[in-house]
């Protein structure tokens, strides 16, 4: 495999370097905390950037339109907090406040996932991308590792000009993307080529979909796999293509597949080449307590949970 | 303010009265009382109070009107074409297809001097907030005012933004809060009581002021004690009566949210010319 891992991070440590370069760049970036700042990597840059920090307590629905507030008159916010507060509790701020005004603002969506572990259901955020990404000119970023989670905060910045939703994680996972490869928005990238069946993932789930392309390949089974990081725009070229070139579209996520990465992808699909499809991803329930190698297990969302899939639909369709 | 001047802003509010009630007959749907009960603090403000140049409506050290409670858009839309920001004509295109004078405040229609797209109750104060945080980096002198429904003040966000307002001493926010007592479904103190209001607001840190919204004179000076920067933010409790200029419908919560009928419509402007004789 060309990916290797060079150890564990936690993607939200990507996002606090991504805070602090953002920090050290633009004069115009300023920040909102919630209270759980150390917990969701804005630490360093509340500490280095203290005038351009604002603390705002346990208080998430004023924190948006705090944001709107501050994008309105030139500066750029960037508010994070657990995915489950800063996407969900806040929708109609967000939808009005931030979207219906278009202003630039980053918001982070910390906790993403079953992965958050022992917190358990309350605090893993499994409805966030369905929820971020019908909002009118939201762009919503969701990188695969603490390598590009710093590059989409970056580009959150440089790229985009409306609301932007940056999702990422707690638990340490596999760090193995190159910051020397570009992040555009928008533009997903292709990390294994393979024409027989196409495994669409993002977050955490993107290694784990290499390692199950590589599992398959011992299998006589050439799985493409894209690591679908930015969720809206989506895109709609690399789908097509890989509806086109290979039989069956299997997406995997740490997010319900209702609305999720599963659902945007299949509704290029359905427009354009339909083809089977697979979802890997939470099938409408919540997750609950444990270690998060346990939890991603239980649920399916590993390499072996994908390859069990797609091995399932081979003999369905020999 | 001097007694020509008094006279001429109470001249401004009857014009503002009538072209409310002209755009929401032609509209055919609308919130006629509340619109109507701002009147008088929408004249003293823009024409007495805010420091803003209708031609120029992105310059940045102009004072922020932030129009919390979306629905009564027709006044604000009346006082800003009045103010100079575009053609009064364009009243008449309210709440129509491709007007740039939506139901709710719509930025994404270009309106000049348009600050925020709103009409979810209890976002505004929050945004004021913002503003005013961004003001305070920046080292401008700019006032935010900040206009909200006293039914709105039901909404806990509004309580998350006061909270902040006081706890980062923002003292170039002023919120005015049209206390007409009466929301969709009644009086205020029935569908949830409110009071005591002012306690409410000290509690969370804020000064308080009292005044006759309908009394131009009297909306000026408090604004002008408002003003005075003592590291906390401040709000002006204005008692008005939603439907004021109308006799007919006045303090009747039924007009809330509907328009004058096109036969209404004389009637109305008639009352708005002898109740406001100057
Ligand atoms: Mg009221």
């Amino acid at each position: 495999m060309q990916y290797k891992s060079r150890g564990r991070k936690a993607t939200k440590e990507g996002f606090a370097e991504g805070l602090v370069e953002l920090g050290k760049k633009y004069e115009d970036v300023v920040a909102l905390g919630a209270d759980i700042t150390s917990s969701v990597g804005m630490e360093d840059f509340a500490k280095n950037y203290r005038e351009r920090f604002f603390s705002m307590g346990i208080a998430e629905q004023n924190c948006i339109g705090t944001a709107a507030g501050l994008a309105l008159s030139g500066k750029v916010p960037v508010f994070s907090t657990y995915g489950v507060f800063a996407g969900i509790r806040t929708a109609d701020q967000v939808r009005i406040s931030l979207c219906y005004n278009d202003v630039h603002a980053i918001i982070g969506g910390a906790h993403a996932g079953v992965s958050v572990g022992p917190d358990g259901a309350t605090h893993q955020a499994l409805e966030d991308i369905a929820i971020m990404r019908v909002m009118p000119n939201m762009t919503l970023l969701s990188p695969a590792d603490a390598t590009q989670t710093k590059l989409a905060t970056m580009a959150a910045y440089e790229q985009c000009a409306g609301p932007v939703y940056v999702r990422f994680g707690r638990a340490p996972f596999p760090d193995f993307t190159n910051s020397a490869d570009a992040f555009e928005v928008g533009k997903a990238q292709t990390l294994k080529s393979g024409n027989d069946i196409t495994l669409i993932a993002t977050g955490h789930l993107v290694w784990e979909a290499l390692l199950a392309a590589e599992q398959l390949a011992g299998e006589n089974i050439n799985a493409r796999v894209i690591n679908m990081h930015t969720i809206k725009p989506i895109d709609k070229e690399i789908i097509i293509k890989a509806a086109r070139e290979t039989k069956a579209i299997i997406t995997a996520e740490e997010h319900q597949v209702h609305g999720g990465l599963g659902s945007a992808v299949a509704e290029v699909v359905v427009h354009n080449h339909p083809v089977p499809m697979i979802f890997v991803g939470m099938h409408d329930r919540f997750g609950e307590s444990g270690q998060p190698e346990e939890l991603m297990r239980k649920y399916g969302l590993t390499a072996e949970g994908i390859v069990s899939k797609v091995k399932n639909f081979y003999e369905k369709n020999s | 303010m001097n007694e020509a001047k008094l006279k001429k802003l109470r001249s401004i509010s009857k014009e503002i009265r009538k072209d409310v009630l002209r755009s929401l007959t032609e509209a055919g749907s609308g919130h006629t009382g509340g619109s109507l009960g701002l009147a008088d603090v929408f004249t003293v403000l823009y024409f007495h109070v805010l420091k803003h140049k209708p031609h120029k409506p992105d310059w940045p050290d102009r004072d922020r009107l932030i129009l919390s409670i979306g629905h009564v858009a027709p006044v604000l839309y009346v006082a800003l074409a009045h103010a100079g920001y575009f053609p009064k004509k364009e009243l008449q295109t309210l709440r129509k297809l491709d007007s740039r004078l939506q139901g709710h405040p719509g930025r994404d229609h270009g309106l000049p001097g348009l600050e925020l797209s709103a009409g979810s109750l209890g976002q505004g104060l929050s945004v004021a907030v913002g503003m005013a945080l961004a003001g305070k980096l920046d080292h401008k002198d700019f006032f935010v005012y900040s206009l909200h429904g006293d039914g709105e003040l039901q909404e806990g966000s509004i309580w998350e933004a006061a909270m902040s307002a006081s706890h980062h001493k923002l003292d170039h926010l002023i919120a005015i809060v049209d206390r007409n007592e009466v929301q969709i479904d009644g009086k205020t103190s029935e569908v949830m009581e409110l009071e005591p209001l002012a306690d409410k607001w000290r509690a969370f840190g804020w000064k308080v002021f009292h005044c006759n919204g309908h009394d131009h004179k009297e909306i000026y000076n408090t604004i002008q004690q408002a003003k005075k920067k003592e590291g906390k933010p401040a709000v002006i409790l204005a008692k008005t009566l939603m439907g004021k200029g109308v006799k007919s419908i006045e303090n009747d919560h039924r007009w809330h949210g509907k328009p004058p009928a096109k036969e209404q419509l004389s009637d109305f402007l008639n009352q708005i010319e002898e109740n406001n004789a100057i």
